[in-house]
Parts: structure tokens; sequence; C-alpha cells
């Protein structure tokens, strides 16, 4: 019993320091929000995603914050999990939170309904709702970066461009992970077959996803594609480029989208050599070349620290920063239209659709955020993997914009 | 629930089936329920009531597997995908029917039920773990229904949108409205399961757990109640995904996977099998755990490491202590949590003489 009054003490003594630090302070700071996950099935992402955004706002803070509020960035794990994902939203709906980063397309569709009601705007970049693109429909859900609708139909705009500009009579194959995420391009492929005459197969991979050896050899051996266009997610990209680089099949004629495009990608497939050749769809660009990383790093440096090395897997890290910088860029906006007052999850709002021309250099995308447009415009730019380092093949693009929003128009 | 009388002074069997033992047990039922239904909405916070949600809807899908694994013996881990067949059977009646509450609410348990009892088959000729592999695939193959049935699922994205439920022509918004809401049907779930237990069919079901080629000699259709407790257990579990729905406002079978359904067994595991109570607390005990473990790391972790560390190191250890804490109690009281109350009452009831 005396073990158990102490745990207990010490337990009424947590919650008191708890609360204590939570009231001090909160005069000058704004909260935003975040759900990351370092742990469960998404860890991958998380674990770079996470210090990514934290670094970010970091960086707005040490640099005097945003016209003297400091941004306090909240972040719980929710173990890609529905119920401690809800039960994370009200806790930092309670704290005030002006706007949410979500993670995850379940958590995404769950949440939706909340952030209405509360009126707070959430991110889902690169994931979530497709449909979301349509401000109208879902007013404060933002998917900020290119859905999977615009990823698939920028993926067919690559393989015609690489394949002379005509796909009429051409193969292509489709290789996703079996899941709702890895269904969503399907009728934008479907659509855009019927358009521009080329022969679609379908491959799907069931979860986990770690074994599609059989998958690869249909592909490689019996159906000859010109092209492979991979949707894949978690450990499975990397088991896609092995297993392509052994059935012999050219890697240049693979084409991942976002999810199967990282740093850690090629390297769990065997490193760069291995994956040579390999394009990789990105909203957010890839690489060290952009004066915000090196502001991260001298940050840092400041401060006496080496730079975090979940730098070095720039793609994730990078669309942190997207992540983190459009929200920032939101309550920059949101404050300039409050004069300066503390702005309310509808002000933020209406800050996020004012978000235009914010290029962060280069690693952010020409986005032209509107009322009715929250995706932003669904630009993606593509990466080659070639002698050890992603090599930009294209500018930012957007592509067959009318059949994505034909779709999104459709889905009721 | 919380008083017994010094000694056995029962001499009929009406009095040994009573709910309430004593009158004193009625009326800490009634404070108990007066608690949790007008004080708990007064006074706690919308995050905290946010939690009791969570906790609520668990309570009704714990006392559903435990109908099945704690008082019948039969091993499923296929309770998630039974939800699942409740969520998506209800969405459909809202969004073709635009059906209410209260029938979409029978009718995906309903649905669920059946479904159950169909999965239920193989119980009648293999047990154990062998039934929990059967159960297992039952779990697979309704999962890959819904994913690849756009019919069922409402299209690619295989989640459907669903309206909060109105009552009386108020639609319920707010935390503490859902909060009643739900607290009525896990009151309903909790006096269903007690008044079931005590009934012929309960004692047909626990004599078919403690050995049933004995129950079948003593006249139980061994057959009809192994399939009853599936399709009640089913039932609830579809009742528990009409609630979620409602409750997140979608219907997505990514929340019903099999993580789900380990999360349900280790959740009346823990409470402890073939018991109520153990149900509730183990149900809560789950659903709180990780949060606590986080609010404690949050509170201390600070003194340890530095800011940046924490944020990885809090979910990890979170893991850690949760599963370090599920060991923890069950070597301390393998009987569950329930068991672990009843001990201490019984301490307190001859304390302090106690020799």
């Amino acid at each position: 019993m005396n073990k158990l009054s102490r745990i207990s003490a010490a337990a009424a003594l947590a919650t008191a320091l708890n609360f204590a630090g939570h009231a001090s302070a909160q005069q000058k700071e704004i909260v935003i929000g975040a759900q990351c996950d370092r742990t469960g099935p998404t860890q991958i992402v998380g674990v770079v995603i996470c210090p990514a955004q934290s670094d970010y706002f970091n960086l707005i803070n040490s640099k005097g914050g945003l016209s003297d509020f400091t941004l306090r960035y909240n972040e719980l794990d929710n173990e890609y999990k529905v119920p401690p994902a809800v039960e994370e939203y009200e806790r930092q709906k309670g704290e005030g939170a002006v706007s949410m980063m979500i993670y995850g397309t379940p958590q995404t569709q769950a949440l939706n309904q909340r952030l209405e009601a509360d009126r707070i705007p959430g991110t889902s970049p690169g994931f979530g709702i497709s449909a979301a693109a349509d401000g109208m429909r879902f007013h404060y859900l933002f998917p900020i970066a290119a859905t999977y609708w615009s990823q698939g139909a920028a993926a067919v705009k690559f393989v015609k461009d690489k394949l002379g500009g005509d796909l009429h009579g051409k193969k292509l194959a489709y290789v996703y992970y079996d899941n709702p995420a890895g269904h969503e391009p399907l009728p934008i492929l479907e659509d855009l077959q019927k358009t521009e005459g080329f022969d679609l197969r379908t491959f799907a991979v069931p979860p986990p996803g770690v074994e599609m050896g059989a998958q690869v050899l249909d592909i490689t051996q019996r159906y000859r594609p010109d092209f492979v266009i991979v949707h894949l997610f978690g450990r499975s990209p990397s088991v896609a480029i092995k297993e392509f680089k052994r059935a012999g099949f050219p890697l240049s004629k693979v084409a991942g989208l976002v999810w199967a495009s990282a740093e850690a990608d090629i390297l769990a497939a065997g490193g760069w050599q291995v994956a040579e050749g390999y394009h990789t769809l990105q909203f957010a660009g890839a690489g060290d070349d952009y004066p915000v990383r090196q502001e991260i790093k001298a940050m840092y440096k400041s401060q006496g620290k080496e730079p975090p090395k979940e730098m070095d897997d720039t793609v994730v890290y990078n669309r942190g920063l997207l992540n983190a910088a459009l929200h920032a860029e939101a309550v920059r906006h949101a404050l300039e239209a409050t004069g300066g007052k503390k702005p309310s999850g509808e002000d933020v709002k209406k800050g996020f659709e004012q978000i235009h021309d914010f290029t962060l250099g280069g690693l952010v995308p020409p986005l032209k955020v509107t009322a009715e447009d929250h995706e932003g415009g669904g630009w993606v730019k593509i990466f080659q993997v070639k002698g050890g380092k992603f090599v930009a093949e294209t500018d930012w693009f957007r592509a067959y914009p009318e059949v994505v929003a034909a779709a999104v128009k459709k889905a009721e | 629930m919380f008083h017994r009388e010094s000694g056995v002074f029962k001499t009929s069997y009406a009095a040994d089936m009573a709910l309430y033992p004593l009158p004193i047990a009625k009326w800490a039922v009634a404070a108990f329920a007066g608690l949790f239904i007008v004080g708990v909405p007064l006074t706690l916070g919308e995050y905290y009531v946010s939690i009791l949600d969570l906790i609520l809807i668990a309570v009704v899908g714990a006392l559903g597997l435990n109908i099945l694994v704690g008082y019948t013996g039969q091993i499923s881990i296929g309770h998630g995908a039974f939800m699942s067949v409740g969520a998506y059977t209800a969405a459909n009646l809202v969004i073709h029917l635009n059906a209410p509450f209260w029938v979409t609410i029978p009718a995906g348990g309903l649905m669920a039920a059946l479904i159950g009892a169909i999965v239920g088959i193989p119980s009648l000729r293999i047990k154990g773990i062998y039934l929990a592999i059967a159960t297992l695939a039952a779990q697979l193959i309704i999962e890959w229904t819904i994913n690849h049935v756009p019919a069922i699922s409402g299209g690619v994205q295989a989640s459907i949108q669903v309206p909060r439920p109105s009552f009386l022509g108020v639609q319920l918004k707010t935390q503490t409205q859902l909060y009643l809401f739900l607290m009525a049907f896990a009151v309903l779930a909790i006096v269903g399961t007690s008044n079931l237990v005590r009934s012929r069919i309960g004692r047909a079901f626990i004599a078919v757990r403690d050995q049933d080629i004995a129950a079948e000699i003593i006249g139980i259709s061994t057959f009809r109640y192994k399939l009853l407790a599936f399709a009640i257990s089913s039932f609830y579990a579809g009742v528990t995904g009409v609630l979620y729905t409602y409750y997140l406002g979608i219907a997505n079978y990514e929340q019903f996977q099999i993580t789900v359904s380990i999360d349900y067994l280790a959740m009346i595991i823990i409470g402890g099998l073939g018991s109520i109570l153990g149900s509730i607390l183990g149900a809560a005990f789950v659903t709180l755990l990780p949060i606590v473990t986080r609010w404690f790391l949050e509170s201390f972790g600070g003194l340890i490491f530095s800011p940046a560390d924490l944020a990885n190191i809090i979910p990890n250890l979170r893991l850690i202590l949760f599963g370090g804490l599920i060991i923890f109690f069950l070597v301390v009281e393998p009987e569950g949590l329930n068991r672990l109350w009843r001990n201490i009452r019984n301490y307190f009831r001859v304390w302090p003489f106690s020799y």
C-alpha cells in the first residue's frame, strides 16, 4: 500500500506541474496541434517528419516569432490508431490550438467532422481525402499538397512525356498497396486510360507489402509494360525497387508516387546504385539546396549542436518543413487580418486560403490556395535517382486538372 | 457491487439470483448512476468527457467479447471485423434510407450477429487455438470484402461519412450530448449482460465453457448455445461499431483492423474473464493507460531529457510502459482487475481483524 500511495502522490504532483506549466505560458503564444507518429506502422515517416516540423517552428521562434507571438508546436503520437487521434485532437483543442496537423488517412476522415464543428483548419499533406481539394464542401480540411488523384494524373502525364508524347497502345502497370489509400488513384487512372488510350493493368500488393515477387514476375515476364507506376507505403517501396532490380527490369521505367519516394526507401532497397534511374514524385522539393535548411543548420550551430541526422532524409524532412511552413504562413496571414490580435481557428482558415506564391526558396511548389481550392493546384515535381542523389527531372507541374476536378466534383 | 453481507443467509433461489443482494447495493448503484449521468457531464471539461466517450464505446465491445470468451469459453480474434459489419450496415442505412439511430443500432447489431453466427459454425468442431485461427480468418475475410466491394464500402476510399445522430429533433453534437447518448447504450449493455448471465442462457454458456461434453450430457445443446454466444457477442460488437461510426462521423474499415480485435482481447484479459465489472475496468484501463503514461512522462520527462529528445522518447517509452504495466498487472493478479478489486474488498471486509 505504501508504494502505491507514493506512486499516486507522484502522479498528483505531476498533474499539478502539468497544469501549472500550461497556464503560465499561455499569454503570447499560438498553439499548433500536431499528430505525428514516431511509433506504429508509419513510424518510418514519422521519425523524420516530426522533428522537421518541430525544427521549423523553433526556427520561426528563434527569429522572434510572428508579430511577437511565439508558436507552440504541440505534438502527440497517435500510433496510427483512430481513438487516440480523437483523444489527442480534443486535448489540443482544449489547449487552444488554432490549426491542426493531422496524420494518417483514417484519422483525417475521423477528424473531418470535428474540424468542421469546431471551426479549426486541419492539413493532410499527401494523404487523406482527395475530394477535400473542394473547399466548398470540406471547409476546414486542407490537403495543401497534391492529393492521390493529382499524383496519379501527374504520373500519367510524366509517363506520357517520357514515352514520346503519345500513350496510345502503350502498356502501363499500376502496382499498389491494397488499402483504400492504394485504391484511391484508380478512378483517375481509369479515366485517363479512356482519353489517352493506353493499356492499364493493376497489381495489388496485400499489406504489409513485403512480399511481391509474384507480382513483379507477372509484370516483368508476362505483361512487359512500357512503364510502371508504384504506389506503396512503409517498407514495401524498397521491396519493389529490389524486386524490379532482381527481375532485370530497368528502374528508369518505374515511377513511385509520393510515399514510395524517400531516401530511406532507396537505402533499404540496397543503396543508390541499386535504385539508379528510379523516378520519384515529390510534393516538396528534395535535396539540401534550400535556404531554409541552411537556416536550420545555422540555428543548430548557434546553439552549439550538430544538425540532427534526420535532415539527411531530405525528402521526408522537407515535407515536414513544408507542412510546418504552411501553418506558420497561414497564421501570419491570420495575424495580418486580425491586426496583431490572437487569431481564432476561423482566422487561420482564412489565412490558409490566402497562401499564394510562398515558395520557401523552391521547397514549396507555387501553391495558390483559395476558398474553393484547398489543394493549392496539385503540384508535383519529379526527381530521378542519379549518381547517389535525387536529381530534378521536371519543374513543378500539374497534370490533367480538368480530369481531377471532374473527379472531385463527382465524389459526392 | 460494493457491499456483501457478513455471511451466507440466503434461503431461496430467488434471493441467490438477485441483482441487489442488499438494499444498500441498490443505493450504491443509484449513487453511481447519478454521479456518471448527472455529475460527470456537469463538472468535467470537454476533453475529459471525450475520453469517457471512448471508454463507454469500449465498454460495450468488451462486454460483448467477454460473453463469448469469458462466459462461453470460445476464443475470437474477429471482434474488430464484427464491429465493421455493424458500422457499415448502419452507415449504408443512414446514407441510403436516412434511417434514425434507433433503427441503425439494432440493424447493425443484428447484421453483425448474423455474420457472427456464421463465423461461429467452426466452433462446433474446433476449440481453443484452432478456433482462434478460424476467427482470425473471418477477420481477414471481412476486412477484404469491405475493402473490395464498393456496394458495401461506398467507393474506393472504403469510408462513408455519417451525420451525427438526432434525438427528438436535436442533433447530438457536443461531447456531453454524445456522452449521454453513449451512456444510454453502455447502461443497456451492462444491464443486458448482467441479466443474461443470470438467466438460463447464461448458465448454459458457463456450462459449455467449463466442460462442453458434460454440458451436452446434461441436456444443453452445445450447437445452439455456442452459436448463440457468437451471435450475442457479435451483436454487441455490431452495436459498438455503430456507436463508433456515430461518434466519429465516419465508417472506415481501417478503424476495425486486427489490432482492434487484439486490443479488445487485452481489455477482457486484463479486466477479468467472465466478469462484467472486469469488462468495464478493462475497457477503462486499456483506454486510459496510454493517456496516463503520456501525461506522466510529459510531467516528469522534462527533468531528465531535453525537449527535442523528449518528443522522441515519450511515444516510445509509452509503448514500453504500456506493455510493462500489462505484464505487471497480469503477474500480480492473473485473473484480472476484477479479481484484484475483489481481493482488496475482501481484505477490508474483515479489516482490521484479518486473522
